[in-house]
């Protein structure tokens, strides 16, 4: 499209977002200027993004060393399918996250809105750091650069609540990725004389059994961003930012960095055959069940409906880092399937949310009642995200959950198949209510007093900004049902490792 | 004709080359005598500054020949060692000297407005002179390979830094010099009695000689009661020098209440001369193998290293007082510079000699930060702060980046240390000092948070109402350190590069 190599796509992926950053810098005192900026960004990045996915599909590995900064550490990025996905989801839900913004930034009358855009351009920018990373010092740099860049976004509001929470996702996340991650990767480096992503992994044979199950759980642990119990907690506490951070960076790009790594680890520094040989992974299977439950018992019990969410994204994200513990085929692809099918889930129950709180000013499920009649096209949508979370067909949730079910009974756990089913029943339990409330209850009597006056069956929906971009991505829940089958295929290389090194020579 | 004088310039220069370890000394001390009869202090100023930039130049030049051609020997005034003093540059002091003369030449123009506002006007001459002097032996305890002489210089340096300090403004200024007069006699007795004793055991002062003397004494890995004691006197001795935990009392004092620019100065240069000094006694004078297979010196200074890395950034946290906040942090962080020691394998002392130039680097940023804000405000408690990151936000960027260096974050200069610390532990099999080091780490971000989100997320107080943009004077040595951090944490010959070689050098060919 551009008539750009692979390797030139890779960097002007990466230089885009920063120039975006400092074109909103310039723009500060013009704030259409500035929104248009963060827009136009956003396209040209998708574009070159989707230039970059069809290379990648068509079986090239583009690759860019960048710097060695000393013998042994360097920074190289390497696209392969899995990151590709990633960077696609991430940048191409951007565009839909930054009209959505705008129609909540303005209608809120949030302050220091420059910063909060600069602030997410620069953690696009890191998203798509970790995506083409290809070795673990390069993963980690843009990790780190992800957590700092977000942490401003957590504090937007710059009040005692909101210190605290940036206090906890800075100190959770940091904390982890500094005392476990780093310690993991300096470990793989001195066992291995590399941190390369490779495929078939570079720690078979390297240690034993004991050793890798250690390491494993290093690097799962240390990957605070994908949430696995007990390092939760930062999720729920990166709540007190708006709701566009919320949506894109705590329910796609920030936790999705998370268990994208944890898979790429999976696949490409431990290696699947190790992982299954060695059973290596044997427990994360259960801490990951465990957190899948947990997480959803939880959501059950909030009433606040960011934080049900968020706990819903704890569950969720334990799916994923559940079939890369699999370390079987399905396991791998569903997990990959996955992190797709609930970025477009999640990212339009966040923005559903977040238009309520434009439009009605409620945060609490328990004030929403009859709200559905007044802002239909927010509840259809956050009705057909919600089946997409808990996997009925016709939509793209249910493939991933199919895919990984798949894996478990591949794998011989055929008693995980109960805890997805549990936690299915329990994702209706807590996602549909909310539906039913908005639609099949009236509205609380305490309320009707206040809204008498105002035509109180009348349709009061937030911003078109607001609502119409939660139509598109609960739309996009259900054209992934269609086309999940061509995102697995585009997958299958990872764990076709046979096919891929035919490709890569 | 032309050819004539051409070949003459030849000459010259290559005279002037040869001279190069005697300039390093003879350029800042002719700087000092020229400064203290000066009467204008912005004339002085720029004698400090010129003076100061044509030091890394030559010490670039040495380094330069070290690694073309090997260590060099040049003596002082003609005498020939042992007897004569001996300046003798190899990979190890070649670096540090590089490392004291260009940070300093980068924080000097700093001195201009800040010493205006901070220094009475009649003393700006004196304070230039003293700077210089301090400056002057600094260097030369780096340069000289002559143990009695590293007691003139470690004297030089002293007296200039103990009067730099008084100078401050608030009178605890004076107690805070006299507590550093009193432990920096201490410390510098004991390196004399130290050097005493190695004196009655192998009748010379010259390093060099002295581990060939040893040598033929048959102390290479066998420790005689002398011995001993000169290393006992010695290694505590540097380490009061240094402010290894718990020897560092002085230092807190000393660096919260000396004038702004005395604080950057000795930050970034005084104890990584001192940490030079602990090296180059442990690794080329004594018998490498005797000090670390023969005496726990490793568990030792580990235990020391690591409680210095906890105990002080614990204290870190709880100071409102920015440079007694950061002055706690050095001490801590030195603590990573004495662990490289304690590993004493390539990837650890690579670490700890690295760690020298990457703190100096951020620590002086921080300093210049802190000294900044002061110019604007006159106020380092961190209270006075808030709301500060939209008043001064470049300064206050500066900041947070130099804070994310100290924690060690990948992409700053304070990763590479992490790092390197982390291999040369692993190389031991000492898997829970890597986890020490990371949890040591988070501390930092306990305490640099703490003022990030005061300074940039906290209503802004009345004390901020006059903060703007500091003077470019300021600004740009600012800007220098904040480009070194991220350049030395991405492209890292000119430091780790230097620095592995000296771990190189040192383990290879120096004591043993």
């Amino acid at each position: 499209m551009f008539g750009l190599s692979p390797e030139q796509l890779v960097v002007a992926a990466l230089i885009i977002p920063l120039i975006g950053a400092v074109a909103i810098l310039l723009n500060t005192t013009r704030p259409n200027m500035r929104e248009a900026s963060t827009l136009v960004t956003a396209g040209i990045l998708f574009l070159v993004v989707l230039d970059l996915l069809f290379a990648v599909s068509g079986g090239a590995r583009p690759e860019v060393d960048v710097l060695t900064i000393q013998p042994g550490l360097s920074l190289v990025f390497r696209v392969e399918p899995l990151g590709m996905l990633f960077a696609a989801i991430a940048s191409g839900l951007w565009i839909v996250n930054s009209i959505y913004s705008i129609g909540y930034m303005r209608g809120n009358n949030e302050p220091r809105q420059t910063t909060f855009y600069i602030c997410f351009a620069v953690a696009i920018f890191s998203a798509l750091g970790i995506a083409f990373a290809g070795n673990l010092v390069t993963l980690f740099l843009f990790y780190e650069v992800l957590t700092l860049s977000t942490y401003p976004l957590v504090t937007h509001k710059a009040d005692e609540k909101a210190r605290a929470g940036g206090r906890i996702y800075l100190m959770i996340l940091l904390g982890t990725s500094m005392v476990l991650l780093l310690p993991a990767i300096i470990w793989t480096q001195f066992l291995t004389g590399t941190t390369d992503f490779t495929v078939g992994g570079i720690l078979g044979g390297k240690a034993s059994a004991t050793t890798l199950a250690i390491l494993l759980g290093l690097f799962v642990f240390g990957t605070g961003k994908a949430a696995l119990m007990p390092f939760h907690g930062w999720l729920p506490n990166a709540m007190v930012a708006p709701t566009p951070v919320s949506a894109l960076l705590h329910a796609v790009a920030v936790v999705k960095a998370g268990v994208f790594t944890v898979l790429k680890i999976a696949i490409y520094t431990f290696g699947t055959d190790t992982l299954a040989t060695t059973g290596a992974s044997d427990w994360l299977v259960y801490v990951a069940g465990f957190t899948i439950l947990a997480g959803s018992l939880i959501a059950m019990t909030k009433d606040n409906l960011k934080a049900r969410l968020a706990y819903s994204t704890v569950s969720q994200l334990s799916y994923i880092i559940l079939g890369a513990a699999l370390a079987n085929a399905s396991g791998i692809l569903g997990g990959g399937l996955h992190i797709v099918t609930h970025a477009f889930g999640k990212i339009t129950l966040f923005m559903c949310a977040g238009a309520i709180y434009v439009a009605a000013h409620k945060t609490e499920i328990s004030d929403m009642r009859g709200l559905g009649w007044k802002m239909p096209f927010t509840f259809a949508a956050f009705g057909i995200a919600a089946l997409s979370i808990i996997g009925i067909p016709p939509l793209g949730g249910s493939w991933s959950k199919w895919l990984l079910t798949l894996g478990t009974a591949d794998a011989k756990q055929q008693i995980f198949i109960v805890v997805f089913m549990i936690s299915s029943l329990l994702n209706v339990a807590y996602l549909l209510p909310i539906v039913v409330r908005g639609f099949y209850f009236s509205p609380a009597p305490s309320e009707t007093p206040v809204e008498a006056g105002g035509g109180q069956s009348g349709i009061a929906e937030a911003p078109f900004l607001c609502v119409f971009p939660a139509v598109l991505t609960a739309f996009g829940c259900v054209v992934l049902f269609v086309y999940a089958g061509d995102i697995v295929a585009f997958l299958t290389p990872l764990v076709d490792v046979g096919k891929e090194v035919s490709n890569g020579g | 004709m032309a050819s004539v004088s051409g070949e003459n310039a030849v000459t010259v220069a290559l005279t002037l080359t040869e001279q190069l370890p005697g300039l390093q000394i003879v350029v800042p001390l002719m700087g000092a005598i020229v400064c203290a009869f000066l009467r204008r202090g912005n004339l002085a100023w720029l004698v400090a500054t010129l003076v100061t930039w044509s030091l890394p130049v030559i010490s670039f030049l040495l380094l330069l020949e070290v690694q073309e051609s090997g260590p060099i020997s040049y003596k002082m005034g003609g005498w020939a060692p042992p007897w004569g003093i001996e300046y003798r540059v190899d990979q190890l002091n070649a670096f540090v000297l590089l490392l004291v003369s260009s940070v300093s030449a980068v924080a000097v123009p700093f001195a201009r407005k800040s010493v205006a506002v901070e220094i009475d006007s009649d003393k700006h001459c004196w304070f230039y002179a003293l700077y210089l002097l301090c400056l002057t032996g600094l260097l030369g305890m780096t340069i000289t390979g002559d143990a009695f002489n590293i007691f003139v210089f470690m004297e030089v340096s002293s007296l200039a830094a103990y009067i730099l300090i008084a100078l401050g403004q608030e009178r605890l200024a004076l107690l805070s010099s006299y507590q550093y007069l009193i432990m920096g006699t201490i410390g510098a007795t004991f390196y004399v009695i130290g050097i005493g004793f190695l004196y009655s055991l192998t009748g010379t002062l010259n390093l060099v000689d002295m581990t060939g003397r040893m040598e033929m004494l048959g102390l290479t890995d066998a420790v005689s009661p002398s011995m001993l004691a000169a290393l006992a006197f010695i290694f505590v001795g540097i380490s009061l020098k240094l402010a290894l935990f718990p020897l560092h009392a002085w230092l807190p004092g000393a660096y919260a209440h000396a004038p702004s620019f005395v604080t950057v100065f000795l930050a970034a240069t005084a104890t990584k001369v001192a940490v030079y000094l602990l090296i180059r006694f442990l690794f080329s004078v004594f018998p490498t193998t005797a000090v670390f297979s023969e005496l726990p010196m490793s568990t030792i200074l580990l235990v020391l290293s690591v409680a210095a890395m906890f105990g002080a950034s614990i204290v870190a946290i709880f100071q409102d007082n920015m440079k007694r906040m950061l002055a706690y942090s050095s001490v801590a962080q030195i603590g990573y510079m004495t662990l490289g020691i304690a590993l004493a394998n390539q990837a650890g002392l690579t670490g700890g000699i690295v760690h020298l130039f990457n703190h100096a680097i951020t620590k002086a940023a921080l300093f210049i930060a802190v000294g900044a804000v002061f110019y604007r405000i006159h106020s380092v408690r961190v209270e006075d702060w808030a709301g500060l990151g939209r008043k001064m936000p470049i300064t206050m960027a500066v900041f947070a980046l130099a804070g994310l260096s100290l924690i060690g974050t990948p992409g700053t200069a304070g990763f590479i240390t992490k790092w390197n610390l982390s291999l040369g532990a692993l190389e031991h099999g000492y898997w829970w000092l890597v986890i020490l080091i990371m949890l040591s780490s988070l501390l930092a971000v306990v305490y640099v948070g703490r003022v990030i989100e005061i300074v940039w997320f906290r209503k802004p107080v009345a004390t901020i109402d006059e903060a703007r943009s500091p003077p470019m004077t300021m600004m740009v040595p600012l800007f220098v350190f904040a480009v070194a951090i991220i350049w030395f944490g991405l492209e890292t010959s000119m430091s780790a590069g230097y620095a592995a070689d000296a771990a190189r050098f040192l383990l290879g060919g120096g004591g043993s």
